[in-house]
């Protein structure tokens, strides 16, 4: 069954898309998109799946979301925890240093969220779609628990938590939310070919940029040594179970587990870095993306994504 | 035709700090500014851009006191810890009322 997962997972479009762009920017090939074109990607990547979240949420009561919203919030809380102990303890990282990677843990990584919604799509496993909803509120709660474990000027907090909630990742995937749950299921039939029937491919466009990003990380995470990349990889697959362990408590469904779980064992590199520069300029940049976008993204599309939804199988 | 001598303040900076520069250069006095998406590298490398997307220049056309405040300030706030250059060039304006 897990064998079977993996290799799905592995086979996809975007997932081969994202190994192949690894690999020729590994062997220097230029593999870059217009300029534009990675913005425009992600921005309609995180509005679709915004519309595909209000759009689930419309049909959702109250009493089905609200103990998912708590379990979303006890995931925030514990994720950037946890990463912030291993580095103290396992990398021996500095407070600053350890505080700035676990606001980058606490965080999510909506293109990890899309790829593990893609993966449950083609296995037509059923979720949550109002999931969407909950990567938000990680995201939020995420950064901020991770900033404050550096305990300083707590009033530059606030400003960068407004920074995020409004930028532009969490902006569009909210916007796309609120529109697709005032537009309804029935109306929002007319915009599918675009958000509905472009997204997979649109998706594999996107990963072909992310593959390169993450090649150019992967020749600095040698140079970061074992513990760094251990810890990274370990840090994934223990969140993940946290996450895996805390929403089965939920009463979500094995697809709703499983993306929890995802959402848990990523890390952030869209919103978190710019917060996190702005909050913690001491903290030094290049820990936290070569872990985040060097060691595990790349693990969690590959071997990640059918772990977790093999997890979630198992907890629920 | 009257030509004054004003200072040109340009900032090449991280993306992260685009918006609080910004917000900087109006409080201390500057009337306007212009901002473009750069890329280039220097001591601490090009990895900055993977975080938060290219750098970006700022310029704007003040006068020496207005110059010297931004200057100030941004050398005690920003230099410490982050990707940034700032320097002055002296230009030649019509219209100085306006600088």
């Amino acid at each position: 069954m897990t064998l079977t997962l993996l290799l799905d997972n592995l086979l996809s479009a975007p997932v081969i898309a994202f190994v192949v762009a690894v690999i020729a920017t590994l062997a220097r090939f230029d593999l870059r998109l217009p300029d534009a074109l990675p913005s425009i990607l992600s921005a309609y990547l995180l509005f679709a799946i915004g519309l595909k979240g209000g759009r689930s949420l419309s049909e959702s009561t109250f009493t089905d979301l609200i103990f998912p919203i708590i379990i979303a919030v006890a995931i925030g809380i514990v994720t950037p925890l946890a990463a912030w102990a291993m580095m103290r303890t396992f990398v021996k990282l500095s407070n600053v240093d350890a505080a700035g990677i676990a606001a980058h843990y606490g965080s999510v990584s909506a293109v990890t969220f899309v790829v593990v919604l893609a993966t449950l799509d083609a296995q037509n496993m059923f979720y949550e779609g109002f999931v969407a909803g909950l990567l938000a509120i990680l995201e939020v709660v995420g950064i901020v628990v991770g900033l404050s474990l550096a305990r300083n000027r707590g009033s530059n907090l606030k400003k960068v938590l407004l920074e995020v909630t409004r930028g532009p990742s969490i902006a569009l995937l909210l916007g796309g939310i609120v529109i697709g749950a005032a537009v309804g299921d029935a109306r929002l039939a007319a915009t599918d070919p675009l958000f509905v029937g472009l997204f997979t491919g649109a998706l594999t466009l996107f990963l072909l940029e992310m593959g390169r990003l993450a090649g150019e990380r992967l020749r600095d995470v040698v140079s970061a040594g074992w513990r760094l990349i251990a810890a990274a990889i370990l840090l994934s697959i223990i969140n993940g179970t946290i996450g895996a362990a805390l929403s089965a408590l939920s009463g979500l469904s094995t697809g709703g587990i499983a993306i929890m779980a995802t959402l848990a064992a990523s890390a952030s590199y869209i919103a978190a870095p710019a917060a996190v520069r702005i909050a913690l300029p001491e903290a030094n940049p290049a820990l936290s993306i070569t872990t985040a976008l060097g060691v595990t993204f790349p693990f969690n599309i590959t071997l990640g994504i059918p772990l977790y939804i093999a997890l979630a199988g198992w907890f629920s | 035709m009257r030509i004054a001598n004003r200072q040109l303040l340009t900032i090449v900076a991280e993306a992260a700090l685009e918006q609080r520069l910004i917000d900087d250069l109006k409080r201390l006095g500057a009337s306007g500014y212009t901002a473009s998406k750069v890329r280039g590298e220097g001591r601490t490398g090009r990895h900055l851009q993977y975080l938060t997307g290219p750098s970006v220049e700022l310029e704007t056309i003040v006068n020496d006191d207005v110059a010297e405040a931004i200057l100030t300030h941004v050398a005690e706030n920003y230099f410490t810890h982050y990707a940034i250059v700032a320097w002055l060039t002296p230009v030649s304006v019509l219209r100085p009322e306006r600088f």
